[in-house]
């Protein structure tokens, strides 16, 4: 054994032993994330050289060979297995229809154990075809303040909810203020669609006012709003739902019903 | 002292035949064969920092304002869960460090079963009898995803809240049952004010439970059926030699566990990960962009993505697009990878049990099938950075995500090929494996005498 190598292990040990008094150290005096971990760092690198030294350096290579006889057993247990098994489950099913009963039995308490899943979440119902948008709703930002026609400029994006449910996923809204003569359906230039992207749930937060396009960040499914917010591009499989708007005679922005579809991804009984 | 103590134990439970066997148990010497022990060295790792972790965590949902250290958040309404995610984060002494620790190590968790799964199956390891052992593996690579997703899904940031939203509506895409699937795993309508709760008990308890005990399972039927080995001198299919258990393999494990340990530590003090005060709390009106998953659940945004809307409907009911990447495309994955074992003994004809390890190049189909499948998994991982890569390529991302769609089919054909090519003339090249073997002796007249062996 050369002695260098016993030093090396023994530097890297003593390594260690600095990392472990540095790390104790460093936690006592709250020191920083990075000195933290190198110092543990460096107490583990420490014995993983030394391991290393100790498994080539010290410890004498030898090779051992395992005969690989575990596997299959002896004829005489396999063949004693099985007939043990056979015999068994014929003992057993003796009494078919008694059989029968045991197998109903262990299934209806099976079944019977499924039951409290249903306690997991109340079923949806008609829940996912509805918002809470009414026919008269004002909107209503999440900041609280309800949105006037004269606050949005030509180009510009704001997120609304019905004034009695802000924060209501299904009910989320963007309302979109497009250039003069551009766009179907619009309202002096607004036009308003649901803000859940129809392909996975994400809001479609980006607008990119230059093509009038609603853009989902997730997967970037494009919606272009001049056109009843139909896929442009992207993964998603149907347009945006549009909320109908009207201005109401005391000049603020009101819903004029629901959606026009249920919003969101798709799901089996959207028809 | 160790002879006392071994024959007390033995007296009363007679362990002394098995710790005989099992000391001296032969472990082959190539280095591929410690790739799995990784993956038991960062699940301990995982669970000692989770427990930590746990120890701050809450997973609620009810508003509190941020009141910490950390300035630019100061004064917000939060949800109790990133509060307390914060106040780990930046008030707790080494708090950050054994998070970002955590994250790494789950990281590396998953990582690791990835290349130890591609040694398996480039060596042929996972043919009769190892097929089942095989089968654990795929469950429990598909369990480390889902584990390493619903772990970053919980301090209730706005980019984990988006990851959440998503898988919900894969959930909600479920022909017939969907509506209601997801309304069960969140307690009612999103946002959900349960689902967290429910997420933190599958990730710090059935999900590490599931773990270790396939972990288990794998280790002992490895155990029972002992190492596969690459041919070589006294290695036959009814042998197994390498070195012995105790201790001079022990002593390599020891060095690799405190070298992972090691990585883990250094990656978590100086490489961030998942800052979640950068990307704010969770509001479902509200996204960052580019959202980006971690890389193990990168593969799925990727095929979300580059999937075409294809969306049928059927009878008046409706199968959204996202059914097929989402769901469709990973279990099938997930049922390809575990009977493959079962294909390929099918398609070679080949039912025999093999201990002896095949080199890659020795079987150029299996070889040309995983590096097309290496490939196709690579190209979901890229389309998921896709908005991240035309800050650099100058392309309109909607062509790059056309290049995708058209390179997901034709690259792993490519890879396909070339692989066999390259596979099949290495193997008419010959090598070690497959030229006779001889025994040469020195003689007494300084010549050598061959003999086979």
């Amino acid at each position: 054994m050369r002695d260098e190598r016993l030093r090396a292990i023994a530097a890297a040990l003593a390594l260690s032993m600095a990392g472990s008094i540095a790390f104790a150290a460093a936690f006592w005096m709250h020191a920083s994330t990075q000195i933290l971990g190198a110092s543990i760092g460096a107490a583990c690198i420490g014995l993983a050289i030394a391991c290393l030294g100790w498994a080539r350096w010290i410890l004498p290579y030898e090779q051992v060979v395992d005969l690989r006889d575990t596997v299959p057993s002896p004829e005489q247990d396999r063949l004693d297995q099985i007939d043990a098994a056979v015999r068994g489950s014929a003992e057993t099913t003796r009494r078919a229809w008694l059989t029968r009963m045991l197998v109903a039995a262990l299934g209806t308490l099976g079944a019977a154990a499924l039951f409290p899943i249903g306690a997991l979440g109340p079923p949806p119902g008609d829940a996912p075809m509805h918002s809470r948008w009414r026919r008269g709703s004002r909107l209503k930002r999440s900041d609280g303040t309800i949105v006037r026609p004269e606050d949005l400029n030509v180009g510009s994006v704001v997120t609304v909810y019905p004034e009695d449910a802000v924060g209501d996923y299904n009910s989320m809204a963007v309302l979109v203020r497009l250039p003069d003569g551009v766009g179907k359906g619009t309202l002096d230039g607004m036009i308003a669609f649901s803000k859940a992207c129809t392909h996975a749930g994400c809001p479609v937060a980006l607008y990119r006012a230059s093509d009038c396009k609603l853009v989902c960040p997730c997967h970037q499914s494009a919606f272009d709003v001049t056109d009843g917010a139909r896929v442009v591009d992207g993964p998603a499989d149907r347009p945006l739902p549009q909320l109908p708007i009207a201005i109401a005679q005391d000049g603020y922005v009101r819903a004029d019903g629901d959606f026009n579809a249920p919003v969101g991804p798709g799901f089996w009984q959207l028809s | 002292m160790i002879r006392r103590l071994l024959l007390w134990t033995d007296d009363r439970f007679g362990t002394a035949t098995f710790l005989h066997h099992a000391l001296r148990k032969a472990f082959p010497d190539h280095w591929s064969f410690m790739l799995g022990e990784i993956n038991v060295y960062a699940f301990i790792v995982l669970v000692a920092t989770g427990v930590f972790l746990a120890m701050w965590f809450t997973p609620g949902t009810a508003d509190v304002v941020y009141t910490g250290p950390y300035a630019p958040l100061y004064g917000r309404t939060v949800s109790e869960a990133y509060n307390t995610v914060l106040h780990l984060s930046f008030a707790v002494n080494g708090g950050l460090l054994i998070r970002q620790i955590h994250h790494w190590a789950a990281n590396i968790f998953v990582a690791g079963i990835v290349v130890h799964a591609c040694r398996i199956f480039f060596t042929g390891a996972f043919r009769n009898p190892r097929e089942l052992n095989w089968i654990f593996g795929t469950l429990l690579l598909f369990a480390g995803i889902f584990e390493g997703f619903s772990g970053y899904s919980l301090p209730d940031d706005l980019l984990s809240g988006l990851g959440l939203r998503i898988a919900m509506s894969i959930l909600q895409a479920v022909p017939f049952v969907g509506e209601d699937l997801a309304y069960f795993v969140q307690g009612g309508v999103w946002p959900s004010a349960v689902l967290l709760q429910r997420l933190f008990i599958t990730h710090v308890f059935i999900m590490p439970a599931l773990i270790a005990g396939g972990i288990t399972v794998h280790l002992m039927i490895l155990w029972r059926q002992k190492h596969t080995q690459f041919p070589g001198p006294r290695r036959t299919e009814e042998n197994v030699v390498g070195s012995p258990l105790f201790p001079i393999y022990a002593f390599r494990s020891f060095a690799l566990q405190f070298a992972v340990i090691s990585v883990c530590c250094l990656l978590g003090a100086f490489v961030q990960i998942n800052p979640v005060w950068l990307w704010g709390p969770y509001d479902p009106s509200k996204a960052i962009s580019p959202a980006q998953p971690d890389w193990f659940a990168g593969w799925l945004d990727g095929a979300l993505r580059i999937f075409p809307p294809f969306s049928l409907h059927i009878f008046g009911h409706y199968l959204p697009a996202i059914l097929w990447p989402g769901l469709v495309l990973p279990l099938a994955i997930m049922g390809l990878l575990a009977v493959y074992p079962f294909a390929e003994a099918f398609l070679r004809r080949d039912r025999a049990q093999h201990h002896l390890l095949d080199r890659p190049r020795d079987v150029p189909l299996r070889l040309a099938f995983g590096c097309a499948f290496l490939t196709f998994m690579a190209l979901l991982l890229f389309a998921g950075s896709g908005d991240l890569q035309v800050r650099y390529v100058h392309l309109p991302l909607y062509d790059v995500v056309l290049g995708y769609q058209i390179a997901v089919f034709f690259l792993p054909l490519l890879a396909f090929v070339i692989a066999y090519a390259l596979a099949s003339g290495l193997k008419r090249s010959g090598g070690v494996h497959e030229a006779e073997r001889v025994r040469l002796t020195r003689n007494a007249d300084g010549g050598y005498d061959e003999e086979p062996v």
